[in-house]
């Protein structure tokens, strides 16, 4: 059984070290400095906490100690000169603080209504967490390093953790990251919301946040979608589960962003899908939506995926993940796959290929199109889809597939079952390849 | 910070328009404004457009010091430097949002700092 320590500092890492992470970054401006200092201070409480106890406000206590290992970082740093100069008025703040930490005085610093202040100067540590996801997702970064950042300082992952999740030696996490900072170090890249400068014209795009948002909705959509493809009924008992770090992390953003209508979205598309998890695989097969055991979905999170995507709908700015919760929304509140509001899902994909025209966006209009018309219409379809994104869909699994489904539907075995090859040569994730082969046996038969 | 900004473009696509023709004159007013702003504003130290690859010429010198000297650009690709800018921005967005208004309707913008400059009047003497 764990100590209470232990949970205490689990908790800290978890809920807390990102936006201390956040606030000290922004303070000093530096996010390498402000990572290591939190990292310090953490392992500062794995030591101390067992002797001195937890403190009353673990939150407050780790924001001291790590402003405190970052002052002693700059200190002693060869950057001191600089950054010193910036920094002035609070090392003349902080002094008097650490002699209070170091002296084990009253620990968390409490506003009059009992709420943790654990800024001064007017700082909000929302705020700071909200710029620190946009600078972790900054498109000046590579994709990989986006994710990598994020998971690392904004959900409090460790770098072992990452790698686990992503199949992927912890080195390769470690080199990205470390790339990724010295990236944001030298190139100047900075830690404010868009607009909040006079000197800057806004961003492009709607919302005061601009274009950035998308570029978060972005990264927490990859993390989602890399835990949810890789429920593969892999032993997942050590490893972290993406799916609901992405949930926690879009929460978070929810709340920091003012309830932006794509971030509930973007929540409601990963509510409604990760509701039905405990359906999609059955002996180590991925089961498809028509065939899933409705019993097992988790009708608490599709009705908290109904209210999201209510609060953003009303909000009247529509966008491409409104519209995809829209189509999750149908499949997640049907009793029954017969149920299934076909038509409707057709046309919501209609508006999301005018929109935001892809390959897999055409597929799955496709596969709708066969549902609500049958399989001779989808498979008109799936040919106009192949014209508008050739080569792209044709190295997609997933086109074979749905051609295989459609044309085993037509009564067209034979050639089901050579879709069904094409999609065997491309599939990588053995559930899926389990599901491929009996699917293929079957149209044989 | 100080940051160059390349700019590149398909020199086949470029806008040759005839000198006192009124598509020349809405160009040159859009390049007049966007440098006057940019002088204005302080951001500016230099810049200016090249002239097309035809005009270049590159040296390359090996490691064992052997030179040589040819006709055309470094690289043969479509699109080519076709200008650039120096300037001082507080952080990557700022510079960013300065290339962003740069007046060429198709152009890739490399937005790098710039490490070291001999006769920068305003260096950080502590280093980076």
């Amino acid at each position: 059984m764990r100590s209470d320590v232990e949970q205490a500092i689990d908790h800290l890492v978890r809920h807390d070290a990102g936006r201390v992470i956040a606030v000290v970054a922004r303070r000093f401006g530096d996010l390498d400095l402000a990572d290591d200092a939190v990292q310090d201070a953490l392992i500062e409480a794995t030591t101390r906490w067992p002797d001195d106890g937890v403190p009353d406000n673990p939150a407050a206590w780790l924001h001291q100690v790590a402003r405190r290992k970052a002052i002693d970082a700059l200190r002693r740093s060869t950057r001191v000169a600089r950054r010193l100069r910036a920094a002035e008025p609070e090392l003349a703040f902080g002094d008097g603080e650490v002699d209070a930490v170091g002296r084990g005085a009253d620990d968390g610093r409490r506003g009059v209504d009992g709420s943790v202040v654990m800024t001064d100067g007017g700082f909000d540590p929302g705020d700071e967490r909200l710029r620190l996801m946009l600078l972790c997702c900054h498109p000046a970064l590579d994709a990989d390093s986006q994710v990598a950042l994020t998971l690392r300082l904004v959900a409090g992952l460790t770098t072992d953790e990452i790698a686990a999740a992503f199949f992927v030696p912890t080195p390769t996490i470690a080199q990205r990251i470390t790339r990724a900072k010295r990236k944001i170090r030298t190139a100047g890249i900075p830690m404010h919301l868009p607009g909040e400068r006079d000197d800057l014209d806004a961003e492009p795009g709607p919302g005061p946040l601009g274009d950035r948002l998308g570029f978060v909705h972005t990264v927490l959509y990859l993390v989602f979608n890399e835990g949810y493809l890789s429920r593969s009924g892999a032993s997942g008992a050590h490893r972290v589960d993406l799916c609901a770090e992405s949930i926690r992390l879009t929460e978070l953003l929810a709340r920091l962003d003012d309830g932006d209508p794509e971030t509930l979205g973007l929540l409601a598309v990963m509510r409604f899908t990760h509701a039905r998890r405990d359906a999609r695989f059955a002996d180590d097969a991925l089961v498809l939506l028509d065939e899933q055991d409705r019993s097992t979905w988790h009708l608490d999170e599709i009705g908290a995926g109904n209210d999201v995507l209510h609060r953003a709908l009303s909000q009247q700015r529509p966008g491409s993940f409104q519209l995809q919760a829209l189509i999750a929304s149908h499949h997640a509140n049907a009793r029954t796959a017969s149920d299934t509001d076909w038509p409707s899902i057709v046309a919501l994909y209609d508006q999301l290929a005018a929109m935001r025209p892809s390959p897999v966006v055409a597929l799955n209009r496709a596969a709708a199109i066969a549902m609500a018309d049958g399989p001779d219409a989808g498979l008109r379809a799936l040919d106009a889809a192949a014209a508008d994104h050739g080569d792209t869909l044709d190295r997609l699994h997933l086109t074979h597939a749905t051609r295989g489904e459609l044309l085993a539907r037509s009564g067209r075995g034979g050639a089901a079952a050579a879709a069904f090859s094409r999609a065997l040569e491309l599939a990588a994730n053995p559930a899926e390849r389990t599901h491929l082969e009996r699917r293929r046996r079957s149209v044989e038969a | 910070m100080e940051y160059m900004i390349f700019a590149y473009s398909d020199e086949q696509q470029r806008l040759d328009f005839a000198p006192g023709s009124p598509e020349f004159q809405e160009m040159m007013g859009a390049w007049m404004r966007f440098n006057q702003e940019l002088i204005e504003s302080g951001a500016f130290i230099s810049g200016g457009g090249l002239a097309s690859t035809d005009t270049a010429t590159t040296l390359t010198r090996q490691a064992d010091g052997a030179e040589s000297i040819t006709d055309g650009p470094y690289a043969e690709t479509k699109e080519q430097l076709g200008g650039y800018y120096v300037v001082e921005a507080p952080d990557l967005d700022a510079a960013l949002a300065i290339a962003r208004k740069i007046p060429i309707p198709a152009a890739s913008f490399e937005v790098r700092p710039i490490q070291f400059r001999p006769d920068a009047s305003t260096g950080d003497p502590q280093g980076g």
